[in-house]
């Protein structure tokens, strides 16, 4: 079997199994106790958001906000920021965004904040001078992620974050830097923003637990209510194994990450030079100059993406198109369609997106299977 | 052999991919996501729900087959779903089921088996496929209160070399039964009425929501003219009605014509309703070719009884059917269903009824 998804998630590493298996065990209290139990799980606790605070720049351990995964943590963001204080805050994001974001600012919308959304071109780029032209005095948050989960291409967004504090200073940066983790350096320095959302089981963490990266001055409206934990941020008892198994996750990417990131890029150079060189007209989509090294995004013009999708799962490749609704049905990706593709060639993409734990002869055998069975369906 | 199984959630597709695999096929399930609420997502009520397609990757789960939901809702939306609007627009009354077998189930999803890397399309219908000596044979299914062989008419050779339907070989009791020993989720789950496409309220909101030109105000006249009232759109009406026409008159009275041109609604006699015979668009016949005799019984609606017919025309200048005796209520947009037996021999949609015992081919 090859598994081409990574993008939608990966294989837990060692490393977060071994240190989750005392929480699932003696260590279970709940960290908000006053006993040794508790203690014990509160300790971990605090030992992982200080060593992921380390590992991602951040000034202070609790600027760290646990969430229940990535997509609570760009609510968080980009709700939080909008609603903080009791305004109704605007924000300005991007055409191509996750749905965290995106039906985020829909929400934000229907309760009168003022929500700009601006396009990207072709190779799913951002103009930056559009952007920062959008941001006015009413804006709460500019949300602009790290890498695109479909196509894979990097945003600048360093620059981006530049410009608005440019233009407007208060104005705080928020990046989704979800698929880029792995891969790519995230940290304050590097991605020059005010906050950052990550998910563990991008990396090879537990599911249902990420981060939000939000230093305490930027005031955010808690979008889940409750006990008050996380200074109030996020309320709800915490998932203490997760939690732990996702800084054991971040430990291991950060410390692996340049050997992955070289690993990765070969295997994917060599799926997508197989696949050029026994296909006609492979279109790779995205910002090839700047593009994450996992992720292959490819239009095969003539094959419908959903047919390939399930002959490659029957010969063994699992692979991804668009986004899967909630009966498994595939969506017309509203990325693809921000890059202005017409609906026909967005049913032509398919999203091969390799990890971790992807072997180094995986690219090239991949696409000899990609390449038969879509020579059978031309 | 692999053998693509269309579930759609209920308990005969659920027995027909266990039956594929008991025969010895490989199987690969499908459910068609035809229809989709504003969100985008399958619509909660109806048949084609969320609920329909989870109950189908469950069984699927239990078969231990791979599963995937196929997105069809463009094709259904243009070819099926417009069509019963643009019917009801005028004057007909439609049967979607038909068309989204013709148009979509046994078109594009049987052309597209072979790229799903399968064999055979299989589906849970009650009819029966029989492979003859020199071709093959549609058959009414063994359970005569759930035969569906009148939806299935259009099939023509090439269609029904690529097509299995098992559990028309079985009484649905049986097919119950075998869900239930196999431990099938769907083994009691009710039968399926609702169109799939309407979901909760009636057919006919559904219809002025989405095809005002269907609810377009007119008269009601009787048979010499006289006007008897006003209605609020065709869609309320169909052939034969005598419920629900919103005015009382001394005798029983039944909707006996649509007038689309004029929204005009009919009123008539029990005999007025009669009709010597009905031309009959879109015929196809199984073998390829209408029987020597011409002699055949006809299926005028789902819930009919066949009736002995003879066929008039051929498919140069359109064909026609004569009745052996006058039937009541035939409806414009009903399929007509040429039956020997319980063999298919083909069928159409009627375009047109006739009352005297003269058509256009006596001409």
């Amino acid at each position: 079997m090859f598994y081409l998804d990574h993008a939608a998630t990966t294989e837990v590493r060692p490393e977060t199994r071994t240190a989750m298996a005392p929480f699932l065990d003696d260590s279970f209290g709940n960290p908000s106790g006053v006993h040794e139990v508790s203690r014990r799980a509160k300790n971990a606790l605090e030992e992982a958001r200080e060593r992921a605070a380390e590992l991602l720049g951040a000034a202070h351990p609790l600027d760290i906000v646990f969430t229940g995964g990535g997509t609570e943590a760009d609510n968080l963001a980009v709700v939080g920021s909008a609603l903080a204080d009791g305004k109704r805050g605007g924000v300005v994001t991007t055409a191509v965004e996750h749905e965290a974001v995106l039906s985020s600012a829909v929400f934000l919308d229907s309760l009168g904040c003022p929500v700009d959304v601006v396009g990207v071109d072709g190779q799913g780029r951002l103009d930056i001078a559009e952007l920062v032209s959008r941001v006015g005095p009413g804006t709460a948050v500019v949300s602009v992620m790290t890498a695109n989960n479909e196509t894979g291409t990097l945003f600048p967004v360093r620059e981006v974050a530049e410009a608005v504090r440019a233009a407007a200073e208060t104005v705080p940066v928020h990046t989704d830097a979800v698929q880029a983790f792995v891969t790519e350096e995230v940290t304050f320095a590097a991605l020059g923003v005010d906050m950052i959302s990550l998910a563990a089981h991008k990396f090879g963490g537990p599911k249902g637990v990420g981060l939000l990266l939000a230093p305490r001055h930027i005031h955010l409206e808690p979008v889940i209510h409750g006990g008050g934990q996380e200074l109030g941020r996020r309320s709800g008892t915490h998932n203490v194994a997760a939690i732990v198994g996702m800084v054991a996750a971040m430990e291991a990417t950060v410390t692996d990450r340049i050997a992955t990131r070289k690993r990765i890029d070969d295997i994917r150079n060599d799926f997508e030079a197989t696949i050029g060189a026994a296909l006609d007209d492979v279109e790779i989509n995205g910002d090839l100059d700047h593009r994450l090294v996992q992720h292959s995004h490819l239009r095969i013009p003539g094959v419908s993406a959903e047919t390939l999708l399930i002959r490659l799962d029957q010969a063994g490749v699992a692979a991804a198109a668009g986004s899967a609704c909630h009966s498994g049905a595939i969506e017309v990706s509203h990325v693809l369609a921000a890059m202005g593709r017409s609906e026909t060639a967005a049913a032509e993409c398919v999203r091969f997106s390799f990890g971790w734990s992807s072997r180094p002869t995986d690219g090239h055998e991949a696409a000899q299977r990609v390449v038969a069975v879509a020579r059978d369906l031309r | 052999m692999k053998a693509l199984v269309a579930m759609s959630g209920g308990v005969d597709s659920s027995v027909a991919a266990a039956l594929m695999l008991e025969s010895g096929y490989d199987v690969v399930g499908v459910t068609l996501k035809q229809w989709e609420g504003e969100n985008g997502q399958m619509p909660l009520a109806g048949c084609c729900t969320v609920a329909d397609s989870e109950d189908a990757r469950r069984v699927a789960a239990q078969l231990d087959i791979p599963y995937y939901v196929l997105d069809y809702v463009d094709e259904f939306t243009t070819k099926v779903v417009d069509h019963f609007g643009e019917m009801y627009v005028t004057g007909k009354t439609p049967n979607p089921c038909i068309e989204c077998n013709r148009r979509v189930r046994f078109n594009v999803l049987l052309d597209r088996t072979e790229a799903l890397g399968c064999d055979v399309l299989v589906t849970g219908h009650h009819a029966r496929v029989v492979r003859g000596d020199s071709r093959y044979h549609l058959m009414r299914a063994v359970d005569p209160t759930k035969d569906q062989s009148y939806v299935l008419h259009m099939l023509d050779q090439e269609a029904l070399a690529r097509i299995r339907l098992p559990v028309g070989e079985m009484q649905k009791s049986d097919v119950r039964t075998y869900a239930s020993r196999l431990g099938l989720r769907t083994a009691l789950k009710p039968d399926s009425q609702d169109l799939c496409f309407v979901g909760e309220g009636s057919y006919r909101d559904f219809i002025r929501a989405r095809f005002p030109d269907a609810a377009r105000p007119g008269p009601i006249v009787a048979t010499d003219g006289a006007h008897l009232a006003d209605h609020d759109g065709l869609v309320d009406f169909t052939i034969g009605q005598r419920r629900g026409l919103g005015i009382a008159l001394g005798e029983r009275r039944y909707v006996v014509d649509l007038q689309p041109d004029t929204a005009t609604v009919v009123l008539g006699r029990k005999e007025d309703l009669l009709a010597a015979g009905c031309e009959v668009d879109s015929v196809t016949f199984v073998s390829g070719s209408a029987p020597v005799d011409m002699a055949v019984e006809v299926k005028i609606r789902y819930r009919a009884d066949p009736v002995p017919a003879v066929l008039q025309g051929d498919s140069a200048n359109g064909w026609a059917v004569r009745f052996g005796q006058p039937q009541r209520a035939v409806a414009p947009g009903q399929a007509a269903v040429f039956y020997r037996g319980d063999e298919v021999l083909g069928g159409g949609t009627i375009s047109r009824a006739f009352k005297s015992q003269e058509t256009d081919y006596d001409r």
